[in-house]
């Protein structure tokens, strides 16, 4: 079963919906661009963003604009080169995480089989960590590149805060791969016909939410960017289109994450007691994706950041065995009942 | 400390922290991130208490000191300023102008012996103190209720006699009474 895919589409109907899913990634973060600081202004009792078309809606448009249109600049101490490189790596990786979230089972459209997820891969989560891996050097090196204190401080808590979290992230998976016996990520969906991963894996659950958290540098987790101590962290240094696509990858790997814990946890397009038709298979993931996006921004407007010793200690000392111990509790369990 | 009152020893309770860290420690944090949580929702399901400003306004109390309003007598037509520079000399922002001229049998403007043919309160510089509507024998000036006089040019802030006559635009809308 594992390193086996079994079934490849036409290279033209790989292409195709290639587009489609970059197109509807693409399209998706301002709107949780937008979604986020409406609710995040409900949570505060106030509207958030309602100036810029009907209720908000351009907001983000406005928001690029004003971005996309602004001098590029660079401080005098910056290495040129890794400056301009550093977002493109950051916004690469969390494009390239959205390819293996699967959106629907493989569907007939018109007696052509297509499966809705970018690429079936028989290792599904560690494509997902490699690029994890990857994208941890976007803040590095823009951190580093820049020349500047602060953005250096900011980099440096990047990288201890993503070594840290991810291997608790990767432990938290290891539980559903066990029970689910697969690393294909559609396999992983059809072995929750049953019952959704987050009943028996609800430890595996937690872990895996609190360490994404970490992993996308959202509050309460923030301290890679930390703008009340270190200004904006990696950040600091970067305006216009390059710090737009920092923000952009952020808020991908949001949606990305969101997308891996809807399919590894929350039974991706199934429903209990319903079987989903083809064409509703993508509405249903984006629903539940939409809960955690929701999640997300309930975390944050509720959460103060976390000093950096308590982040440390929090990773190694509590995440880290909580999620060893329900590998090893799962592994036992799938062992004795097989 | 010796500022703290001490205590009799049967009177005080002591309340102990629970330990920190430890499974404990994490089943707590759980509990109070719920919580807090929870307090966060409800915020979030009362809905925003923003007042959309230049669409609504909040009310003003009647007794608000807004933009400053001439008065005439509503029988005769008569201004009610007699041009006494009362006002100008309560004025503790020195921001009214007043030069008073006699009134004639064919030119009667107001219903003392003198009026005021120019009066001009500049509200860049004038501090809504309601020192001039308190020092006016006759009533003749009194502080309205608007507040909006932003402009794009200082010499458009001076106000003259005529402007400050001509009825205001009730641009403010007015706190019921007991509300």
């Amino acid at each position: 079963m594992l390193g086996v895919v079994e079934y490849y589409e036409p290279w033209y109907v790989q292409i195709i919906k290639g587009i489609i899913i970059f197109a509807v990634g693409l399209q998706a973060v301002p709107l949780v661009l937008v979604a986020e600081r409406k609710i995040l202004g409900r949570f505060q009792h106030r509207y958030g963003p309602n100036r810029v078309g009907p209720f908000g809606a351009l907001q983000p448009l406005a928001d690029i604009v004003k971005l996309a249109t602004k001098e590029q600049f660079r401080p005098k101490t910056s290495i040129g080169f890794l400056f301009a490189f550093a977002p493109i790596v950051s916004i690469l990786t969390a494009v390239a995480a959205l390819a293996i979230i699967p959106f629907g089972d493989r569907n007939d459209i018109f007696g052509t089989k297509v499966g809705f997820y970018g690429v079936d891969l028989s290792i599904g989560p560690l494509y997902l960590f490699a690029f994890g891996a990857i994208a941890f050097y976007g803040i590095m090196l823009g951190g580093w590149a820049s020349g500047s204190k602060y953005s250096f401080l900011g980099a440096m808590r990047g990288a201890a805060q993503l070594i840290s979290y991810e291997v608790s992230q990767g432990l938290a998976l290891v539980g559903v791969i066990i029970t689910a016996g697969t690393l294909s990520m559609t396999g992983i969906v059809h072995a929750q016909q049953g019952m959704w991963f987050v009943v028996p894996q609800f430890v595996g659950f937690i872990v895996f939410m609190v360490a994404s958290f970490a992993e996308t540098n959202r509050a309460p987790f923030d301290l890679v960017e930390a703008d009340g101590e270190i200004v904006g962290g990696y950040n600091t240094e970067y305006g216009g289109a390059r710090f737009a696509s920092y923000y952009f990858s952020e808020y991908l790997n949001v949606i990305v994450v969101s997308g891996i814990a809807t399919t590894l946890f929350l039974g991706g397009w199934l429903i209990p007691g319903i079987d989903t038709p083809g064409w509703a298979q993508p509405f249903v993931v984006m629903g539940k994706m939409s809960f955690f996006i929701f999640i997300f921004i309930w975390i944050r407007a509720t959460l103060p950041r976390l000093r950096y010793d308590q982040l440390m200690s929090f990773g190694w000392k509590i995440l880290l065995p909580v999620a060893m111990l329900n590998t090893l509790v799962t592994a036992i369990i799938v062992v004795v009942t097989d | 400390m010796t500022f703290l009152p001490t205590l009799p020893e049967d009177q005080l309770e002591r309340v102990k922290a629970p330990e920190p860290g430890g499974a404990s420690g994490l089943y707590r944090a759980l509990g109070e991130t719920l919580r807090g949580m929870r307090s966060t929702f409800s915020s979030f399901v009362e809905g925003p208490l923003t007042i959309q400003y230049p669409e609504e306004k909040v009310p003003v109390y009647p007794r608000f000191r807004g933009r400053h309003k001439l008065h005439k007598f509503e029988d005769t037509g008569l201004e009610k300023c007699v041009g006494c520079s009362l006002c100008a000399a309560a004025c503790p922002a020195d921001c009214i102008r007043v030069v008073a001229a006699e009134n004639t049998p064919e030119h009667k403007v107001s219903a003392g012996e003198r009026y005021a043919a120019v009066y001009e309160i500049n509200m860049s510089r004038c501090i809504f103190c309601g020192y001039c509507e308190v020092a006016c024998p006759f009533d003749a000036i009194t502080m309205g209720h608007d507040f909006e006089l932003s402009d794009y040019h200082r010499s458009d802030l001076i106000f003259t006699k005529e402007m400050l006559l001509a009825d205001a635009l009730e641009r403010t809308p007015l706190r019921a009474e007991g509300e």
